[in-house]
């Protein structure tokens, strides 16, 4: 009879944590490169909640969430695709997917995780539930059957998926409708060595980076049937490009209004470019060679990093006159930022220095410094209800 | 005539080790292991860039990969890094990756 008595006492305090119950809207996860692990933050009190480890070969990883935005699908070098539950801080799933593999993206209704790959190179896409493989697209080309890597993968309104394939010179468009039958429709010369891309923030402009020549190459989808159009091409600096000591990446945070701000590959600018007329409007001299442009929410400033040797900088423009407004050292290595879902501040990760940096981005102070080991990428879980992202 | 070889290594491994200060050994460890690893894998196992393995290097000279690393690979992501490194810095990393460090 005791016995029966004590158990409800012995139960109470696992009860109590138990329904300590808690959104996800301000968590987000950070990378830890070289240590195969990720940091789970908390942007409104500026802190890390937790530490999950065990997930391989960090040194490229991106990060999508589920549109519920409990769980985020870690994309890492080494092929692997991990699933792991952000508010219990624990891997949930993980399978080897491919020998190496560089990105992915999450379908329009949530169900379909597709990962971009470099061996074997091409697409694959999984079950958002259970990771089981659904289908496989092989990033196949030319008379010979070369393989191809694939870079720029992102989804696209209707149930589509967009990627660049990278010596294959081509873009293709993969209609998942049937995840177990995607349809995939190929452009083929779009330009030399298509190698980032993105996709405009109502998800109808696919914009891939060229690393072979000069000029970006455009896919309107919603006129698929036009094809695909050389942009800013013709505007050609004579002056001599400098090595790429990092490859910019292109992203959908990089539009703002009309505008489109991409890095000129090669050169220590950023191209704007006008949406209405894709003509090329400004060359803006920064500080590097841009890797990151990243227009805050309100769309009135952008923040940029750089590759070697200018990574220690961080350069903050206004978009309205497209003037640098102040340059901030941040420290050695500054390898990401993410602005937080209104954009009063922004996280950067600091690699060489293991530590995260928060930001006012109004004040331009510095408001708080996290410790991580050798960060790289934050991703917030805001990023659930993007298009493109 | 092999001790002639093993004088002539040690030297060239101390001239190296003389030229680079400890600090900039840790900064060059690093920035092998970081920033090479950012297209060739932190495993150096290969990504966007070939994989730099010991065994992956076996049919590779030295000169080549100076060459490579110095002025770049044409056509491909692999940019010319002579700005950034001194010749001899480009020999230690190239020690470095003899030795799957």
């Amino acid at each position: 009879m005791f016995r029966f008595l004590l158990i409800p006492f012995l139960l109470f305090p696992l009860l109590t944590f138990a329904v300590e119950l808690r959104g996800t809207g301000d968590l987000g996860v950070v990378i830890e490169r070289a240590t195969g692990s990720i940091l789970i933050i908390e942007t409104t009190h500026k802190k890390i909640i937790s530490k999950v480890e065990g997930l391989g070969d960090l040194s490229h990883a991106s990060v999508v969430f589920s549109r519920d935005e409990r769980f985020a699908y870690v994309f890492g070098r080494d092929g692997g695709l991990t699933k792991v539950d952000i508010l219990e801080s624990k891997i949930v799933n993980r399978i080897m997917q491919s020998g190496n593999s560089i990105g992915g993206a999450i379908s329009q209704d949530g169900k379909i995780i597709a990962v971009s790959n470099y061996t074997p190179g091409g697409v694959k896409l999984f079950d958002s539930e259970t990771l089981e493989q659904l289908a496989e697209i092989p990033a196949i080309y030319g008379e010979q059957n070369q393989t191809s890597k694939t870079v720029g993968l992102v989804d696209a309104p209707n149930q589509k998926f967009v990627t660049s394939v990278f010596e294959a010179n081509e873009i293709w468009l993969i209609d998942a409708k049937e995840s177990k039958n995607p349809k995939v429709q190929k452009f083929k010369n779009v330009g030399k060595l298509p190698y980032d891309a993105l996709i405009s923030n109502e998800g109808r402009y696919y914009i891939a980076g060229l690393f072979g020549e000069d000029g970006l190459a455009l896919l309107d989808l919603w006129y698929p049937e036009q094809g695909v159009q050389k942009i800013v091409s013709t505007l050609k600096k004579e002056d001599e490009k400098l090595p790429i000591f990092k490859m910019p990446h292109l992203e959908g945070f990089g539009v703002a209004g009309d505008y489109i701000f991409v890095p000129a590959v090669g050169r220590h600018e950023i191209l704007v470019i006008d949406k209405k007329t894709w003509q090329e409007i400004k060359r803006i001299p920064v500080s590097g060679q841009p890797i990151f442009i990243r227009v805050r929410p309100d769309q009135r400033q952008m923040w940029v990093n750089f590759a070697l040797p200018n990574n220690e900088k961080v350069q903050v423009l206004d978009i309205e006159t497209l003037q640098i407004i102040k340059t901030l050292e941040v420290g050695k290595a500054v390898l990401h930022l993410e602005f937080t879902p209104r954009g009063e501040e922004i996280w950067l990760s600091v690699r060489d220095e293991n530590k995260l940096v928060v930001y006012n981005t109004e004040t331009l102070l510095e408001t708080a410094t996290l410790p991580a080991d050798k960060p790289s990428g934050i991703f917030l879980t805001v990023r659930a209800h993007y298009i493109g992202l | 005539m092999k001790i002639y070889c093993l004088i002539g290594l040690l030297l060239s491994i101390l001239t190296i080790a003389n030229a680079i200060s400890p600090n900039r050994e840790i900064e060059l460890k690093n920035f092998l292991e970081q920033d090479c690893g950012s297209c060739h894998g932190m495993t150096l196992q290969g990504g966007l860039g070939t994989p730099l393995t010991p065994q992956a290097l076996l049919d590779k000279s030295n000169d080549y990969l100076k060459t490579i690393i110095l002025y770049g690979k044409p056509t491909t992501a692999m940019p010319a890094w002579k700005s950034l490194l001194t010749e001899q810095e480009v020999d230690f990393i190239i020690q470095m990756l003899r030795q799957g460090k």
